[in-house]
């Protein structure tokens, strides 16, 4: 019985902003490399539920998890809980809690130790971390952040890496903050803030490798993250661990993930970790606090897993990344730019009722089959079109199902906080056929046949109610690759 | 399908219908005021002397106190139907069978739309409380579908078939620019029409018909009865109309190159007024160019060409003004507007002055005469795969 992370998971979203695109804008700032920009149509929720599947893609799956957490400093909502939306959009089970622990960034931290000590007293828990950050244009915060979100699932057997010493240190001091409601951090002059970090860190690392009875010579990985760099860096130069030992930071290609940070440093890790070794996680966030894990011998199998499944890794989606996204597509999207909205009625806000009876359908992406025929429905129906058999249908969820664009357009007059909207109508693979927007893409670049599969999104917000929904992206290397018509074609069969 | 239609026992002895277009000085009230009136008068008589109402519109009012109020009816039942785009023609569907049942002597059906008064673009629709999982396309964009999809099946370059998409608009536009009553009566070139922006896939702006305000109306009586009142009424030959179940959206079979609602309701309102050869026994085709890939489309659906071929009949003129059967020679949806409830109905009114011949003799057609005596009118409403179809015909002889 080793009880720990079984299962990880990563997403990081689709476009990248070129740092010099903010230089070229504004006519100073800037800098080298990108930062990751969730999209216009993408939340801290959306980001988690992504981070969510990826996590439940291989080992026991949704209907294991028994309690889970989400943290987050930009929560979609207060008062209401978002960890329920992520509940429902990777269909957990009705018997799972679903709890928030939204505020500062150091939240994170108390849900990945919530969810190993859940493990520990014998529960499958899902620790959910995301953050989405913007800044003022032109600011610091806008340049070197960027978003993301990470997911392990804790069990009290079969772990790929256990806990095995943990230390903390706090103090109480303004380095970085925000009044709720305003979208950009105020930040106190660097280097008090970095005069407190460094020895807070330190203290924390040590206490850490003394709980596990170990030195700074046996670590073999270590990740230390915070939203304060000069802190952060000069911390990780202080650890004293072997030359190589500190993973790749992420900040040229992705940007600081905020909150998100150290968790997707660690999936990064643990999919490039062997068995039998230390990884020190290392976050300064209002004080800090380090975990000491061992990977154990089921992490190669649990690699091989992701692998064969098409898990995409931290690594990988870095490189997928998109870099061609304009700043004024940025400002619009972080509303940092008012544009003229299109001369169409405002989307009205989902009703309440209507939205719960539909759960299984909005959230989870489950269609209804025919059990006398076999006729898959989306929206799922009582009555079957195939066979106009009624009430004879059982739930099938197909948010991982994969299927073929049949046929799209382009719509310039759909409303849209990025237009123009790209409808398109999919057949699954396995018979059934949904009409829907796509999203991660270029109008000029898809085709008939192209491949795609579904991602969870913000569709819009009305009146203050998020309107999440899924929509279908290309499935990574698929834009415009469908060309052949026949392959794609909407006579195609099942 | 247990349906034998009413062919014969129903008359239009007059009708009405407005300008259609930005009607900025016109509310609902005056343009069913203007409408009810004219088509009255046709018909010798006083709105006074109709025994019962179907109004038809979508958004511009509920309940038959819509037409009541403003007409100050005395007490007489209105009945007020939506149906889409094709709200007219099922405002006279239902006003013919209560005609025929002899529940009422005189009946009209009014269609009316005020649409411009929103201050958007395009339709808005109507839309109860929803669960915010409907894809919000709008009208163009599930229309528009239907372009690339008849290409690729067929084998047309997709700019051959954008030429046969603009040929059609050049067509109406021909035709509505010989309309004092429609909303542009303007000839367009075929190059204006190719620049034109797009509004959605291969849709560009002269592919969409007119947002536009505008009324029309019928007055009907039994087809015995109808010589008291007009000595050239219009025999009512089919009604049809189906409601589909919604299959495009879900069933990978749809290919998005026709539309089964038409296809049902053409084979229906056909049998029901005996043609077996639709391109030579009508005279002319009111039908539903809402875009123009749906009037390519249709000319198929409605047995007007072989499938696969319409688009070479577009090119060759076959459903110009003065081609073997003249398609929308009033302008169709694209030029005279399309005012929702009243499009049914203005497409009858096309009919009844081509097949009376009292169209101006600029857009007088020449196929009407001995043994063609008969126009139908087609009414769509919805998107490809998910709507609903009206296959009307009418026919100047009683047979």
């Amino acid at each position: 019985m080793t009880a720990g992370i079984t299962a990880w998971g990563s997403y990081l979203p689709y476009w990248r902003l070129q740092r010099s695109a903010i230089g070229a804008v504004l006519g100073s700032g800037g800098g080298r490399g990108t930062r990751a920009v969730a999209s216009y149509d993408e939340d801290t929720t959306t980001l988690g539920a992504e981070a969510g599947r990826r996590a439940l893609a291989v080992g026991p799956g949704a209907g294991a998890v028994q309690d889970l957490f989400l943290s987050t400093p930009d929560p979609g909502y207060l008062d209401k809980t978002s960890a329920t939306t992520v509940h429902a959009a990777l269909g957990l089970g009705r018997g799972c809690g679903a709890y928030d622990f939204a505020g500062s960034s150091r939240s994170a931290v108390a849900t990945l130790l919530q969810a190993f000590v859940g493990a520990a007293g014998g529960r499958t828990t899902m620790a959910v971390v995301s953050d989405l950050r913007t800044g003022l244009a032109g600011s610091a915060e806008e340049r070197d952040s960027g978003d993301g979100a990470a997911a392990f699932v804790c069990a009290a057997d079969g772990a790929v890496a256990e806990l095995i010493g943990r230390g903390a240190a706090s103090d109480e001091f303004l380095d970085r903050w925000r009044v709720p409601g305003e979208t950009d951090s105020h930040i106190w002059e660097e280097r008090f803030g970095e005069e407190l970090y460094v020895p807070l860190a330190r203290e924390a690392f040590a206490a850490a490798l003394k709980d596990a009875g170990l030195a700074e010579g046996d670590i073999d990985h270590a990740v230390v993250t915070g939203l304060h760099a000069r802190a952060t860096k000069a911390a990780a130069n202080g650890l004293g661990v072997r030359d190589g030992v500190l993973a790749p930071d992420l900040l040229g290609s992705v940007g600081n993930l905020g909150a998100a940070h150290a968790a997707v440093a660690l999936c990064d890790v643990l999919e490039r970790a062997e068995a039998g070794q230390v990884v020190v996680v290392l976050s300064l966030a209002d004080g800090a606090d380090a975990f000491v894990l061992r990977t154990t011998p089921a992490l190669v199998d649990a690699q091989r897993a992701r692998a064969e499944a098409g898990v995409p890794s931290v690594a990988e989606q870095v490189a997928a990344g998109r870099d061609d996204l304009s700043y004024a597509s940025f400002l619009t999207w972080r509303a940092q730019l008012h544009r003229e909205p299109p001369r169409r009625p405002d989307p009205e806000r989902p009703g309440a009722p209507a939205v719960h009876r539909s759960e299984e359908w909005k959230y989870a992406f489950a269609a209804s089959r025919c059990t006398a025929c076999g006729f898959r429905h989306m929206p799922p129906t009582r009555a079957c079109l195939n066979c106009h058999a009624i009430d004879q249908m059982q739930p099938e969820r197909l948010a991982d199902t994969p299927g073929t664009v049949a046929t799209f357009t382009i719509d310039h007059l759909a409303f849209s906080l990025s237009p123009p909207v790209i409808g398109v109508i999919i057949d699954f693979d396995g018979g059934g056929r949904f009409r829907c927007e796509l999203t991660d893409a270029r109008p000029d670049e898809l085709s008939i046949g192209d491949r795609v599969s579904m991602t969870f999104r913000r569709v819009w917000t009305a009146q203050g109610v998020h309107n999440y929904f899924w929509k279908a992206r290309p499935l990574a290397g698929a834009v415009g690759a469908g060309g052949d018509g026949d392959a794609g074609s909407a006579e195609r069969g099942e | 399908m247990g349906s034998s239609g009413i062919r014969d026992q129903v008359a239009i002895i007059g009708m009405g219908c407005t300008r259609f277009g930005e009607l900025w000085d016109k509310g609902v009230d005056d343009l069913l005021t203007d409408a009810a009136t004219e088509a009255a008068a046709s018909a010798g008589m006083s709105i006074h002397d109709i025994d019962a109402f179907w109004l038809g519109t979508m958004t511009s009012g509920v309940c038959g106190v819509t037409l009541s109020r403003p007409l100050k009816l005395d007490y007489k039942p209105v009945t007020r139907v939506e149906n889409y785009c094709a709200t007219g023609s099922e405002a006279f569907r239902n006003a013919c069978y209560a005609v025929a049942s002899g529940a009422y002597d005189i009946a009209m059906a009014i269609g009316v739309e005020k649409l411009k008064d929103t201050g958007y673009s395009g339709l808005t629709g109507i839309r109860a409380v929803g669960d915010g999982t409907d894809p919000g396309l709008s009208s163009p964009a599930a229309f528009s579908f239907l372009a690339p999809s008849y290409a690729h099946k067929y084998g047309v370059d997709r700019d051959q078939l954008k030429e046969v998409m603009g040929r059609i608009a050049y067509k109406n536009h021909q035709n509505g620019a010989r309309n004092p009553r429609a909303q542009y009566q303007k000839e367009v070139s075929m190059e204006t029409i190719a620049k034109a922006p797009l509004v959605a896939g291969d849709l560009g702006v002269f592919d969409c018909s007119g947002v536009s305000d505008g009324s029309a109306a019928a007055v009907i009586c039994r087809a015995e009865d109808a010589a008291k009142y007009c000595a050239n009424p219009l025999y009512v030959k089919a009604l049809s109309f189906v409601a589909g179940p919604a299959a495009g959206p879900i069933d990978p079979e749809y290919d998005y190159t026709t539309f089964e609602e038409v296809v049902r309701s053409a084979e229906d309102a056909y049998a029901q007024a005996g043609v077996t050869e639709p391109r030579t026994q009508l005279a002319m085709a009111e039908v539903h160019d809402c875009f123009t890939p749906t009037e390519l489309v249709l000319m198929e659906d409605l047995g007007f060409a072989e499938r696969g071929t319409a688009w070479k009949e577009v090119l060759e003129g076959t459903f110009d003004r003065d081609g073997d059967l003249p398609v929308n020679p009033d302008g169709g949806l694209k030029s005279f507007g399309h005012p929702i409830g009243a499009s049914g109905l203005r497409m009858l009114f096309e009919c009844w002055l081509q097949l009376r011949g009292e169209a101006p003799p600029e857009r007088q057609i020449n196929t009407v005469g001995p043994g063609r005596t008969l126009g139908l009118t087609h009414n769509l409403g919805g998107a490809p795969g998910e709507g609903v179809s009206f296959v009307g015909i009418v026919g100047t002889e009683r047979g």
